[in-house]
C-alpha cells in the first residue's frame, strides 16, 4: 500500500531507537482576562510503543492541555507553548511546520474524547466521517473510504456495521458512538493514541466494554497509549504506569500497582483515601480539603501546599523536583518518583 | 415528509386569512375614505359618492365585504382599482416581476456578500480583519437605508454620472443592481454578524476539535465541518427576511423610481384603494409564508437530526 | 428599506438564560449572571462609548436648552435661506447652516432629538412589555393557550412590519407622536413575543422550577420570580439592539411621509424635508442623518456589549 503522504514526513524517524513518545518540561500557559493562567508548568513523560500511560488529576490539573499540545490542537492564542519539547520518534514537533504536524494528527497520533455526541459533527453521517480519514490522508475515492469506514465499524464491534454507516451520531447509542470515536482514531493505525476520559460520559456498565476494547485493540496493533482520567478505578486494570498531576505538574509516577499500594506523594495517598471501600463502610470517607489552584495564582513552593497536611516551611518557600524513590535501604524502586520534600515520610510512614 | 408538507401548508390557512383580515381591518375600519379620496377633499354630491361607494360593495358590512374578497380571491380574482377601473391582478402580474427581481437580487447579494463577510470575521475572531468588518455591518445598519439609497443616488448617478438615477421603464436588469445593493444593505449587516455568530460559536465546538485532531487540513475543516453547521441558523434568517426585502421594496423602489409592486402599494395607499393594497400584501404575506415553509424544509436537509413527520 | 424590525428578528435563537459560572478557575465568590455582567460592561470601551453617547443624546432630549438658546421653528427666509454651515461656529446656531425655510439645521437636530428618542423608547418598552407578557403565557402555560397566541402572533409576523406601518398610518390624517409609537407597536411586538416563549418553555423545564411548584409556589409567583428573571436576559439583549431600528423606522416612515410631520420637530422629518433641497444643499441633509445614525449606533452597540456581558457563550 503506498501511502501518500508517507513520504516526506518522518524523515529519519524511527532508526534512533528513540522512545516513541517524549515529552520533556513542556511549559503552556493561557492569557485570560484574569491574567496568565500558568496550565502546564514542565511536564515530562514518555511513553513506549505497546505501553498504558495514564495521566491521573483533577481537572484543572493540566492532563488535558498537556495531551492537546502533543496533539497540536491547543488554540493559539490564548494558549502559548514558551518552553519544552515534544519528541514524537525522536523529532520534536514543536519545531515542525504547520503541514508537518497535520500529516502527523491522525495518522500517526491519534485522539480520543470524552463526549462522543459533541465531538462528533452532529450533521454528517458516522460513514462520512469516518472515511474522512481514509479520503484526506490516504487519498481514496468515496467508495473506497467507505467501505473501509464499513471495515472499522466491524472492528469495534458495532452491530449491523453495514446497514448503519449512512447513520448519524444522534441515532447511537453513547456506548457506539464512543465506539466510532475509537474506531476513527483507529481508522489510519496510528503509533499512538491519546484517549481523554474515553468512558466518563458513558454508563458504568458500558465503560468496562468501552475500555476493554481499547485495551484490546492497543494489544493487538502494538500502539502507545496515553489514557487521562480522574478516576482511579478505570486506571487500574489498563495502564501500564501511571503519572499523577497536580497544577500543571507531574506529582508523582509510579507502575501502576505500586502506586495504588504504597503512594509515596501526600497528594496521590489523599486521592487513593478518597475512594469509597468496602472494607471501611461505615466510616466517613476522606476528602482533601480545599481546592485545586487557581492557576494565575499557583502558591509558591509546592502547590499542593495549602491542601497539605504535612505542609513545611520547605514545601511554602521551594518547588520540589520530581525525587527518585527509593527503599528505605535506598534499593532503586524502577520508574518511581515523587515531587514532595517528605516523599521517604509519605512511602514508608 | 410529505405529510409535514402537507400539515404545513394546512396551517398556513388560518395565517394567510388572519393576515389579510388583519390588512382589510387596517385598510377598511381605520379612518380614511377611497371613494372620497377618489372624488378629492371636498367631494361635491352624497348621492353619486353613495352610488358608487353601492356599487363597489363598500356599503357593506365590513366582514361582509372580506368575505367576498376572500371568495373572489381563491377563484383568482383580486377585484377592481377604483381610480383606473384596471382589474388588481393585471396591475400585480405588470409590476410583479420587476420587485422580484429586484428582491431576488437582494436577496443573493445579501447571502453571498454577507454569509462571506461573517465567516471571515469569524474565523479570526477580535482580529483587525473582524473588526473593520463588524464597523463596517455597524455602519449599514445605523444608516437608514432612504438615506443611503439617496446618498448612492446622489453620488453614482448626480456627481459620477455612472449610472441613470432612475431605473427606465424597460428595467434593465442590470439597472437593478445598484438599488438591489441598497436594499440589501441592512440584512447584509445582519446576515453578516449572525453568520460570525454562528462561526465564533461553532469554531468551539468538540467537532471541530475533532476535525482538526483527525488531521483534516485547514480548509477543509472550515469548508466542510464549520460552514455547514454555522449556516443554519443563517438559513432561517434569511427565509424570514424574503418578505422583508418585498416590503422593504417600497423605499427603495420610491427613491429609484421602479415600478414594482412597493411603488404601486404606495400610491394606492395614498388613494386609499383597499383592494390594490389588501391584493398586494396578501401576495408579499403568501410569499413569506411559503419561503418559511422552504425553509424549515431545508433546515432538514443541512441538519440531520431534525425529522419531519 | 430592509424594515428595521430586522433587528429584532436578528435573535432567532434565545440567548441562554442560565450562565455557566464564571470562568477564571474558581477566584473564590460566586458570582452571580447579573453582577458579573456587570462586571464585564464597566470594562467594555464599548458599553462605555455608547453608554456617554446616549447620556448626551438623552440630555438633548430631555434638556435642549442646555444646548441652545434658539428655537427649531423661528425662521427667517430673508438671511438664512439655505444658508451655508459655518463650521468654526460651534454650538451656534449657524453651525450647520440654515434650511429652505431659513431654520437653524442645529437647533432642529437638537430638538429633533426628543421626538426620534421617544418614539425610539416608548416603543421598545411597549412592545417588551407586550412581547414578554404574551410570550411567557404563552410558552409557560403551552396547549390551546400556546397554540392561539402562536398563531395570532404568526398573523401579526407575517404582515411585513414597513408595509403594516404604512397602512395604518396613512389613515390618520394627523399623526401625533403617539399615534406613530401606537402603530410601530401594534406590529412590533411578535419578535419579542418569540424571544420570550422561546426562553419561557427554555426555563420552565428547569429543575429550580418543579421544586419551587413541589414547594407550593403560586403559578404567579412562579412566573414573575422565576421565569421572567430567567428569560430577562435574552429579552433585554433584543429590546436594546432593537430600539435603534425603531428609531430608523421612525425617520423611514416620516421619508415616506406618514410619520411625524410639521410642525413637530424630529429628525425623520427633517431628512424627509431635506430631499428637496439635495442637490444645492446637501448640508441640510446630512446632520439629522447623522444624529440618526449615531443614535442607531449608540444603542445597537448598547444591545452588542449588553449581549457580550449576558451571553457566557460569546466570551
Amino acid at each position: 500500500m503506498t501511502l501518500i503522504d508517507e513520504a516526506p514526513v518522518p524523515q529519519g524517524a524511527d532508526d534512533s531507537g528513540a522512545p516513541l513518545l517524549e515529552v520533556r518540561d513542556l511549559h503552556v500557559e493561557f492569557h485570560t482576562r484574569d491574567g496568565v493562567a500558568k496550565a502546564v508548568n514542565g511536564v515530562n513523560y514518555t511513553v513506549n510503543a505497546g505501553e498504558t500511560l495514564a495521566v491521573l488529576g483533577e481537572s484543572g490539573s493540566g492532563k488535558s492541555v498537556t495531551a492537546q499540545a502533543i496533539m497540536g490542537i491547543l488554540d493559539m492564542p490564548p494558549g502559548r507553548i514558551p518552553k519544552g519539547e515534544i519528541l514524537f520518534k525522536g523529532q520534536d514537533m514543536l519545531k515542525m511546520s504547520g503541514e508537518e504536524r497535520r500529516r502527523i494528527r491522525g495518522a500517526k497520533v491519534a485522539m480520543i474524547f470524552q463526549d462522543a455526541l459533541s465531538s462528533l459533527n452532529p450533521v454528517y453521517s458516522v460513514g462520512f466521517q469516518l472515511g474522512e480519514m481514509f479520503r484526506v490522508h490516504r487519498g481514496m475515492s468515496k467508495k473506497e473510504a467507505r467501505a473501509k469506514a464499513i471495515e472499522l465499524m466491524d472492528r469495534v464491534k458495532i452491530p449491523a456495521a453495514a446497514q448503519r454507516v449512512d447513520d448519524y451520531p444522534h441515532q447511537f447509542s453513547g456506548g457506539m458512538r464512543q465506539r466510532i470515536m475509537i474506531a476513527m482514531a483507529l481508522a489510519l493505525e496510528p503509533d499512538l493514541i491519546i484517549a481523554d476520559e474515553p468512558t466518563t460520559a458513558l454508563d458504568v456498565t458500558v465503560q468496562a466494554q468501552v475500555m476493554d476494547l481499547l485495551a484490546e485493540l492497543q494489544r493487538e496493533y502494538n500502539m502507545g497509549l496515553i489514557l487521562i482520567t480522574h478516576d482511579l478505578g478505570v486506571v487500574a486494570d489498563v495502564a501500564d504506569k501511571i503519572a499523577v498531576m497536580y497544577a500543571g505538574r507531574i506529582v508523582e509516577t509510579a507502575p501502576v500497582h505500586e502506586l495504588y499500594k504504597r503512594p509515596a506523594h501526600p497528594y496521590t495517598k489523599g486521592l487513593l483515601e478518597s475512594i469509597p471501600r468496602l472494607d471501611r463502610k461505615g466510616q466517613e470517607l476522606y476528602a482533601i480539603k480545599g481546592l485545586p489552584p487557581n492557576l494565575t495564582r499557583i502558591p509558591t513552593g509546592c502547590a499542593f501546599n495549602p491542601r497539605c497536611p504535612q505542609a513545611t516551611d520547605l514545601c511554602r518557600s521551594d518547588v520540589p523536583a520530581l525525587f527518585p524513590v527509593t527503599e528505605r535501604d535506598g534499593a532503586d524502586l524502577a520508574g518511581r518518583g515523587s515531587a514532595c520534600h517528605y516523599w521517604k515520610e509519605t512511602l514508608h510512614g | 415528509m410529505g405529510h409535514y408538507v402537507a400539515r404545513r401548508l394546512l396551517q398556513m390557512i388560518p395565517v394567510f386569512i388572519g393576515s389579510t383580515l388583519l390588512v382589510f381591518l387596517m385598510m377598511y375600519a381605520l379612518p380614511g375614505d377611497p371613494v372620497r379620496a377618489l372624488a378629492g377633499e371636498k367631494a361635491a354630491d352624497p348621492t353619486q359618492i353613495a352610488k358608487l361607494k353601492a356599487d363597489l360593495g363598500l356599503d357593506q358590512p365590513i366582514l361582509v365585504q372580506y368575505w367576498n374578497y376572500l371568495t373572489g380571491l381563491f377563484q383568482g380574482d383580486f377585484g377592481t382599482q377604483i381610480a383606473s377601473r384596471r382589474p388588481v391582478a393585471d396591475v400585480i402580474a405588470e409590476a410583479w416581476p420587476v420587485t422580484a427581481q429586484l428582491a431576488i437580487f437582494a436577496l443573493v447579494f445579501t447571502a453571498v456578500v454577507g454569509i462571506g463577510m461573517g465567516v471571515i470575521a469569524g474565523l479570526k475572531p477580535n482580529s483587525v480583519q473582524d473588526r473593520v468588518l463588524l464597523f463596517i455591518t455597524l455602519l449599514l445598519v445605523s444608516i437608514p437605508s432612504f438615506v443611503l439609497g439617496r446618498l448612492t443616488q446622489t453620488f453614482f448617478a448626480f456627481q459620477l454620472g455612472w449610472v441613470e438615477p432612475n431605473v427606465s421603464l424597460e428595467e434593465n436588469w442590470h439597472e437593478l443592481l445598484m438599488p438591489a445593493a441598497v436594499l440589501a444593505a441592512l440584512s447584509l449587516a445582519y446576515v453578516a454578524r449572525l453568520t460570525r455568530t454562528s462561526v465564533v460559536e461553532n469554531l468551539r465546538s468538540d467537532y471541530i476539535r475533532t476535525a482538526v485532531a483527525k488531521g483534516l487540513p485547514r480548509r477543509r475543516v472550515v469548508g466542510v465541518h464549520l460552514v455547514r453547521n454555522s449556516m443554519i441558523p443563517v438559513v432561517t434568517y434569511l427565509g424570514a427576511d424574503l418578505g422583508t426585502l418585498l416590503a422593504g421594496a417600497v423605499v427603495t423602489e420610491g427613491i429609484f423610481n421602479i415600478h414594482g409592486i412597493g411603488l404601486t402599494v404606495f400610491e394606492a395607499l395614498q388613494r386609499r384603494e383597499g383592494s390594490t393594497v389588501v391584493g398586494i400584501v396578501s401576495l408579499i404575506v403568501m410569499v413569506y409564508l411559503i419561503a418559511s415553509l422552504l425553509v424549515d424544509l431545508l433546515y432538514a436537509v443541512l441538519d440531520p437530526r431534525i425529522r419531519y413527520a | 428599506m430592509p424594515e428595521n424590525t430586522a433587528v429584532v428578528k436578528e435573535t432567532p435563537e434565545p440567548v441562554k438564560a442560565e450562565a455557566a459560572p464564571a470562568k477564571g478557575a474558581g477566584t473564590g465568590k460566586p458570582r452571580s449572571l447579573w453582577s458579573d455582567a456587570w462586571h464585564d460592561l464597566r470594562r467594555s470601551p464599548l458599553f462605555i462609548a455608547s453608554a456617554v453617547l446616549i447620556l448626551v443624546l438623552l440630555s438633548m432630549a430631555f434638556f435642549p436648552s442646555l444646548w441652545t438658546d434658539g428655537s427649531p421653528t423661528e425662521a427667517d427666509l430673508a438671511n438664512n435661506y439655505l444658508r451655508k454651515p459655518e463650521w468654526g461656529a460651534v454650538f451656534q446656531p449657524e453651525w450647520f447652516g440654515y434650511d429652505i425655510q431659513g431654520r437653524s439645521v442645529y437647533n432642529r437636530v437638537i430638538y429633533g432629538a426628543r421626538a426620534s428618542i421617544m418614539v425610539g423608547v416608548l416603543v421598545t418598552l411597549i412592545v417588551t412589555f407586550l412581547g414578554t407578557l404574551i410570550g411567557m403565557l404563552a410558552g409557560y402555560f403551552g396547549g390551546l393557550l400556546d397554540t392561539v397566541l402562536s398563531r395570532i402572533t404568526d398573523i401579526f409576523f407575517g404582515i411585513p412590519f414597513l408595509l403594516g406601518a404604512l397602512v395604518v398610518l396613512t389613515s390618520f390624517e394627523k399623526r401625533s407622536v403617539w399615534v406613530v409609537i401606537l402603530a410601530i407597536s401594534f406590529l412590533g411586538w411578535t419578535s419579542m413575543a418569540r424571544v420570550a416563549r422561546g426562553a419561557a418553555i427554555q426555563v420552565k423545564q428547569a429543575d429550580y422550577i418543579l421544586a419551587a411548584k413541589a414547594l407550593g409556589a403560586s403559578t404567579f409567583r412562579i412566573l414573575t420570580r422565576h421565569v421572567l428573571p430567567n428569560a430577562l436576559a435574552p429579552i433585554i439583549v433584543v429590546a436594546t439592539t432593537a430600539l435603534g431600528g425603531y428609531i430608523a423606522t421612525e425617520a423611514t416612515l416620516s421619508f415616506l411621509g406618514v410619520g411625524l410631520q410639521e410642525p413637530l420637530v424630529s429628525w425623520g422629518v427633517d431628512v424627509a424635508g431635506a430631499f428637496r433641497s439635495i442637490r444645492n444643499a446637501p448640508f441640510v441633509l446630512i446632520m439629522p442623518s447623522v444624529l440618526v445614525s449615531i443614535t442607531v449606533l449608540s444603542f445597537l452597540m448598547f444591545g452588542d456589549a449588553v449581549r457580550n456581558a449576558l451571553d457566557p457563550k460569546l466570551r
